[in-house]
């Protein structure tokens, strides 16, 4: 056949690169709102982050890519509330971190725009694909650089994989931890609680008893 | 001459899609404060098979309301209060395909809610290659390996969510044996002390108490 043209050959990479967002899922977001997403995740994890933003137009009724000016502030905060990532991107960005304290992670957006007219009370439309661990690697890339052939390449990716799983596992031991501590708490608060309910009751009774026969005596009525 | 070529790479991505069969796993876990509802698209091709789970990890009573539309607004599923499930359909046209969690029926709880949404197969590892030959058999050993660890990674995730969720509820049970104890201890001493008062107020202020008391 016909042999296609380099143009289009090279549309191809191009867009395995700029398509990462082309069907990526998409959510609305109000101007003033902030939308935050829990990546729980052992340390030691890459999370990567693309977004991209498109405004309404209310002139041609539809979703056109938003203004270069606006942009999204991604806020991501680690497991002990400390902000590990704090930075303002355009109106399509990527932001990566690596976890290094086990947990629960909190990545947060909302838009920079600060003229409340902006959005001529329109929503803004976020595409959003986070990647974690294994997902965010590119194996293009790894192959390219360290010139693998397809077998090493698969049996990289399986490596990957392994690590991520026995990651995840060692996280697993420590939340486990953290669950049987709180429930030997729960017991142990159960236990000393009835304990103590029991003699408070008893002492409460005794009390009760002989200062109402103390004050009948003084009363003279007993 | 911008039209005709934004036209052709318009064309020429739809096409790349579909040869592709694009995919998308995207999972994702965000809190749904009550009385909201959080709504999720996404943009599928006719005929890929695409999968919703999702499962609610804190919070009230662990459910949540599921609602998936297509593109035309008819509905796929719908569920109410559902803690867990799993929902696999084929898209029958091109489109929006909507999805929407809510927690409009909760007055006081907001809810922290996971969902993994996966469109069409994983790409493959080298988009760029010719198939020419057969996998050898060391490719088809990895190959059968890489999808033996993905359903182990999926299993992970499903028991970490599970153990967040008992980690939650047995967090919850704590902190109420705390404050129920300590709530109980002072409600006895409260009320013990005030029957004792109560009691000496009926008999005080009253000289002649011997013959007032039966009246």
């Amino acid at each position: 056949g016909k042999m296609p043209s380099p143009k289009l050959l090279l549309t191809f990479p191009l867009l395995t690169v700029m398509c990462s967002l082309c069907s990526a899922l998409y959510f609305h977001i109000g101007e003033t709102e902030k939308k935050c997403f829990i990546e729980e995740i052992p340390d030691e994890t890459m999370v990567i982050g693309n977004y991209r933003t498109q405004l309404y137009d209310k002139q041609r009724e539809e979703y056109l890519p938003a203004t270069p000016g606006l942009g999204m502030f991604v806020e991501v905060k680690d497991p002990d509330d400390k902000v590990i990532l704090s930075r303002q991107y355009g109106s399509e960005g990527r932001f990566t971190f690596t976890s290094h304290t086990p947990g629960e992670h909190q990545i947060c957006l909302h838009s920079n725009s600060s003229k409340f007219a902006l959005f001529a009370g329109g929503m803004l439309r976020v595409h959003l694909d986070i990647q974690v661990g294994e997902h965010a690697t590119d194996y293009a890339e790894i192959a390219a650089k360290d010139k693998l052939t397809e077998l090493q390449l698969r049996v990289r990716q399986l490596i990957e994989q392994v690590e991520q799983i026995q990651k995840e596992q060692n996280y697993q031991r420590y939340r486990e931890e953290r669950f049987r501590q709180t429930s030997e708490s729960t017991n142990q608060r159960v236990l000393w609680w009835s304990i103590i309910q029991t003699l408070i009751l008893v002492a409460i009774g005794f009390w009760q008893m002989r200062h109402l026969k103390s004050f009948f005596e003084a009363k003279k009525l007993v | 001459m911008q039209g005709f070529g934004v036209a052709i790479l318009t064309q020429v991505i739809w096409a790349q899609l579909l040869l592709l069969g694009w995919a998308r796993a995207s999972e994702l876990t965000f809190e749904l404060p009550d009385n909201a509802k959080q709504c999720f698209y996404e943009d599928i091709i006719v005929g890929t098979k695409c999968t919703l789970e999702f499962q609610v990890v804190t919070g009230g009573h662990y459910d949540v309301d599921c609602r998936l539309d297509d593109p035309d607004g008819n509905v796929l599923y719908k569920e109410m209060k559902k803690q867990y499930d799993s929902f696999t359909f084929t898209a029958s046209k091109n489109g929006s395909y909507k999805f929407c969690f809510s927690n409009e029926f909760s007055t006081f709880t907001h809810k922290t809610v996971y969902f993994d949404f996966q469109v069409g197969e994983d790409p493959p590892l080298f988009p760029n290659e010719n198939r020419v030959s057969a996998l050898t058999q060391m490719e088809s050993a990895c190959v059968s390996i890489h999808e033996a660890l993905k359903s182990v990674i999926d299993y992970q995730t499903r028991f970490r969510l599970r153990e967040a969720q008992g980690r939650s509820r047995a967090e919850d049970l704590n902190t109420r044996v705390a404050f129920w104890s300590i709530g109980e201890a002072i409600i006895l001493l409260v009320v013990s002390i005030g029957q004792v008062v109560l009691l000496r107020s009926f008999f005080s202020d009253k000289k002649t108490t011997t013959t007032r008391v039966g009246s």
